[in-house]
């Protein structure tokens, strides 16, 4: 075991290594609730009177709602209340709105027309469930069927029916720009034609349902002073808070919610449904009211997991390293956006996966789909492509006869490597995962596999520094329906350009590792708290180097030679200087860059964008994360909390 | 709103019964309607005359329609539908389910019925009347009376075999179930009974491998056309645990195995 | 809307009050009886949380009519302890991790117990039998299984009045 590096090196100072935990019972500090049944879950809190909600929910995939007949409901004696859209003061939310990201496209209740099965139209409150049941199924509801799209590339065809009005595209806005979210490093499809071989194929994920034993829910109750307290299950206690005085039109000074019991969540009690419905039936009735979904809707409505699929595209060399991977990622957000747009731009942070591959470009679609909407669980937006990431090693291993462990080795990030998100790598321990797997496998591994380090051979040379990067206009907001050209990530670029290629120094470190190229990305460490000292440089300040590299070059050496012997020292073996052999360039059909594209593109500073080039739409960064008004920016404090609202 | 009526005999559940009324036996499929609100149930019927008997006659076995999967699984008279009774739910259900209930279980349930379907089962109802399981279980939305008792034949030796296919175990739904009664006359297969679970909407028999079976015998050659024949007549089912293409593509693998006491 | 009286015994003690028709037996512990240890997960029989024992034996309290109960036994986690003193498989149920969001403990409890009655040295399998209706999202079971055998192996004394 001795020659296997753990990295312990690496949480050093966050705790000591006697690992005196492991092997000792170590007691939840809730267990006791647990094992004799008094944890406190939202549902066990009594309060006399207490009314039920029941929802009346649309049998359909895609409807237009004609009218609805609530008359009989509204004439049973044990019906309290029944509220429709128009009861909900603020009835449409996007659930990341208290973080400014994206618009309000979901309605509480559905308003006009309902786009998935399950979405509910109203609601009864009742003095029983049954009593509620009973007053449901006594809504007549007329419907005009529209024709619905459940595939995500079906719903991003030119005739697809436009399952949410705000986003009539069926994609989320990126940055008001795109109808995607971008990753461009390096040049992808010219190392794509100077590759031995190309490995492409499709991966498919399916939604996965939490399925928490205990369903989502929530009770509300008046209080004595004027408050309403909230009992829930949410896992997003503040969230919800929050989209209930947004959705409500009260201030959260009026909102008492307590929570932190969850029996079981798995990141599938965030959507912060219940909570307003809940409040507003005691803001009607004046009474304790619950609202809980019963098992048959936790598993219709529930949103789950959301379905991906994932295309990816290798240029590999004979050897087993890849020069160029080419992604096309869809995410089934269902019929509204929840947090499938954060979904995402997460997934496009975590891409091309632990792998240093120098030409890098993805296209990743936030679709509408008239599904059940999707929401957050365990890694959601890193699974499903990890998945597709790790099939296609194995994939690409196969097609060049390497042995699946030896060539994530070999590609693996190593400490101080550029990753296509233009951070360098720090922290590795892929490699030394691989060789700990391969030996509690028995797995054979070459002595150059078993030698190599994450602590050497990287961050040289080129596998230090950002490539001249190849941009496009590709997928621009509605052009890609009105043109009815397809998914693919180039189509419809009727611009391209190329970003100089960008070296962050070594010198300019920020207090997080290296300067983001976007400041408005750099996380402030003073604000936080924390006191650095650090040089407060910021990104640009940042020394650029001037000329443009050569464009990606491919090395030719064989696979073996890449392996770094243990104690080597940081010397580059010669596989990694790849440079030395330039490619040809390869001539792109591209307009020429804007003038903005200068050296210095890369090192702008966020303001506005430039206008200086305003007839072409192209942009000047790789990445587009920072001029729309919409994009992510500094940490902020939702308008309801800060008082904007109240 | 829903209504409960009990009775002091399984007779005057029976003149209780009427549109919207469902007789209660152990709760699982008629608690379950009434937890979710089913507007079609109006009215609970339940009786506490005891249905919980269990008689040998000749050489068919009596089984009273209030016996639980619990109560089969101890019953010494009954220990051959124990592969049956344990394939119905986890124990908390095994002790409330019932054996009269069971027929009454929509797909994919109702496992238990399969076998007794196997085993030429007769529905003794409430009203004197007898009945054949079969046309019981064809007509079983609109039954003629409440189910007394349930009789069957009492198999020979290892003519009884049983066979659950699930995804989870040991509680899991069925994909689907067989059971077969491999009765023999002069060493040869003669008037065999096989009948399936989760292969249409109510337990059914296989006619057609029935009557392939006739006069053969027990090996991979003799039993060759009956599987070949495997799902004649039946529509199986597409639901979230297989697809009909699924289940007729495995009902062969299945049937094979228990013909031939394979594991 | 008609109640129905309905008295039995929980957990030891007389209990009575008035159910509603067609109530079942989890919503009356729940919110008639006030014992809220057996939780609701399914309303349908698929899950286990609601599990409590009826003359000794484990039931669904969803999907037991109130009104059946009358004169019988049940009981429930929420009575499992003998005052201060934990019962051994709540004992084992903590030294052994068997809970992560708790929701199921209740009823895998209920189950386990029953177990213990009937089968005071269980087989691996056995105990897993006596779970397979109990479903539980986070744990992934093997915990639970342990703390059983671990409960049957611990000394009868501490296992609490009712073994």
């Amino acid at each position: 075991m001795n020659r296997v590096d753990y990295r312990k090196d690496l949480f050093a100072d966050e705790r000591d290594d006697s690992l005196a935990e492991i092997g000792q019972p170590t007691l939840r500090q809730d267990i006791l609730g647990h094992v004799t049944g008094r944890s406190p879950y939202y549902d066990d809190h009594l309060f006399d009177g207490l009314l039920h909600i029941r929802c009346v929910r649309s049998p359909h995939h895609h409807a237009r709602v004609r009218a609805v007949d609530c008359s009989a409901a509204e004439a049973m004696p044990e019906v309290l209340k029944v509220i429709r859209a128009a009861d909900v003061p603020v009835n449409m939310n996007t659930l990341l709105s208290l973080i400014g990201f994206g618009k309000d496209d979901e309605p509480l209740l559905a308003d006009g027309k309902v786009a998935y099965i399950g979405q509910p139209l109203v609601a009864i409150v009742a003095r029983s469930l049954r009593a509620a049941q009973a007053a449901v199924e006594a809504v007549r509801v007329d419907y005009e069927v529209l024709p619905h799209v459940l595939d995500v590339e079906e719903a991003l065809a030119p005739g697809a029916p436009i399952v949410n009005d705000v986003y009539p595209n069926n994609s989320f806005d990126y940055h008001e720009r795109y109808d995607h979210q971008k990753l461009r490093f390096g040049d992808v499809e010219a190392a794509l034609t100077q590759a031995d071989h190309i490995v492409e194929s499709t991966y498919q994920m399916s939604p996965i349902e939490q399925a928490p034993m205990e369903t989502c829910g929530a009770i509300a109750a008046p209080e004595t002073n004027d408050r309403i307290v909230c009992y829930t299950g949410t896992q997003a206690l503040f969230f919800s808070l929050g989209v209930t005085a947004k959705q409500l039109d009260m201030p959260s000074s009026r909102l008492h919610f307590i929570g932190g019991t969850v029996g079981g969540g798995f990141g599938g009690k965030v959507d912060s449904h219940h909570e307003p419905l809940a409040v507003l039936g005691t803001l009607l009735t004046g009474r304790p009211v619950k609202y809980q979904w019963d098992r048959a809707e936790e598993m219709q409505v529930g949103a789950p997991r959301g379905g991906e699929r994932w295309k990816v595209r290798d240029g590999v060399m004979a050897d087993g390293r890849i020069i160029a991977r080419a992604l096309t990622g869809f995410f089934d957000a269902g019929a509204y956006t929840r947090l499938s747009s954060y979904a995402v731009q997460k997934s496009t942070g975590h891409l091309p996966g632990p792998y240093t591959i120098p030409n890098v470009a993805s296209n990743v679609f936030c679709v509408y789909t008239n599904r059940t909407p999707s929401t957050a669980m365990r890694g959601f937006g890193i699974t499903a492509c990890d998945f597709a990431i790790e099939c296609h090693m194995d994939k690409v291993a196969e097609t060049v006869g390497m042995d699946p462990i030896e060539l994530r080795i070999l590609n693996a990030y190593r400490d101080g490597d550029m990753k296509a998100h233009r951070r360098s790598a720090k922290n590795c321990a892929l490699i030394e995962a691989c060789q700990v797997a391969a030996e509690k496998a028995s797995w054979p591994l070459s002595p150059e596999a078993s030698a190599a380090s994450s602590l050497s051979g990287g961050g040289i040379g080129w596998r230090s520094e950002i490539p001249e990067t190849s941009i496009d206009t590709a997928g621009q907001i509605g052009r890609r329906r009105q043109d009815g050209h397809g998914t693919d990530p180039y189509a419809g670029a009727d611009t391209r350009g190329r970003v100089a290629a960008g070296h962050v120094d070594a010198e300019a470190k920020s207090a997080l590792g290296n300067a983001p190229q976007d400041r408005e990305m750099e996380a402030d460490l003073e604000r936080l708290g924390f006191k650095t000292g650090l040089d407060d440089r910021r990104a640009d300040e940042i020394p650029v180097q001037a000329p443009p590299p050569p464009p990606p070059a491919i090395p030719r050496q064989s696979g073996s030679a890449l392996f770094v012997a243990r104690g080597n020292g940081p010397s580059l073996p010669s596989g990694f200087s790849p440079r030395s052999q330039p490619a040809p360039a390869t001539v792109r059909p591209s307009a020429p860059p804007p003038s903005a594209s200068g050296p210095d593109a890369l090192a702008r500073p966020p303001s506005p964008p430039q206008p200086s080039s305003g007839s072409s739409p192209l942009e000047t960064k790789a990445q587009e994360e920072d001029a729309a008004p919409n994009a992510l920016r500094r940490p902020t404090v939702s308008p309801f909390l800060r008082g904007r609202r109240r | 709103m829903l209504e409960v009526v009990t009775t002091a005999t399984l007779a005057e559940a029976a003149a209780a019964m009427g549109p919207g009324a469902r007789f209660l036996g152990g709760g699982t499929l008629v608690m379950r309607a009434a937890n979710e609100g089913d507007p079609t149930l109006r009215r609970i019927v339940r009786s506490t005359e005891r249905l919980d008997r269990i008689q040998t006659e000749g050489n068919r076995i009596r089984i009273g329609a209030g016996v639980t999967m619990s109560g089969l699984l101890a019953a010494r008279e009954t220990a051959f539908l124990a592969p049956a009774a344990r394939a119905v739910g986890g124990p908390q259900v095994r002790n409330q389910a019932t054996v009269g209930g069971n027929l009454h279980a929509p797909h994919p349930y109702g496992d238990l019925t399969v076998a007794l379907l196997a085993l030429d089962g007769i529905v003794h109802l409430s009203n004197g009347q007898d009945m054949a399981l079969e046309p019981y279980l064809a007509a079983r939305a609109h039954p003629p009376g409440l189910v007394a008792a349930v009789s069957v034949t009492q198999p020979m030796g290892e003519a009884f075999r049983f066979r659950k296919v699930s995804r989870i175990k040991p509680k899991g739904v069925s994909v689907l179930s067989m059971a077969a009664h491999l009765s023999r006359s002069a060493g040869r297969l003669s008037g065999v009974r096989i009948a399936y679970g989760a292969m249409g909407p109510a337990p059914v028999r296989a006619a057609a491998v029935e009557r392939a079976l006739e006069g053969a015998d027990l090996s991979a050659t003799g039993i060759a056309s009956a599987l070949a024949q495997a799902t004649v007549g039946l529509e199986p089912p597409d639901d979230a645990l297989a697809s009909a293409w699924y289940r007729r593509e495995v009902a062969p693998v299945h049937l094979r195995r228990l013909l031939l006491g394979e594991p | 809307m008609a109640k129905t009286p309905v008295t039995f015994t929980l957990n030891g003690e007389e209990a009575a009050t008035f159910v509603d028709a067609g109530a079942n037996l989890l919503e009356v512990l729940r919110r008639g009886l006030g014992d809220l240890s057996p939780k609701y997960g399914c309303g349908q029989g698929t899950c286990g949380s609601c599990t409590v024992l009826v003359d000794g034996a484990p039931r669904l309290a969803c999907l037991t009519l109130a009104e059946t109960v009358e004169g019988q036994s049940v009981e429930t986690t929420g009575g499992m302890a003998d005052g201060p003193d934990l019962h051994a498989l709540q004992k084992a149920f903590i030294e052994g991790f068997a809970a992560q969001c708790g929701y199921c403990t209740p009823g895998m409890l209920m189950s386990a117990k029953a177990l213990l009655q009937s089968t005071p040295n269980p087989t691996r399998e056995q105990v897993i039998d006596a779970i397979s209706g109990n479903l539980c999202r986070c744990t992934g079971y093997e915990p639970i299984v342990e703390a059983i055998l671990a409960a049957a192996r611990s000394p009868r004394r501490s296992l609490g009045s009712p073994l």
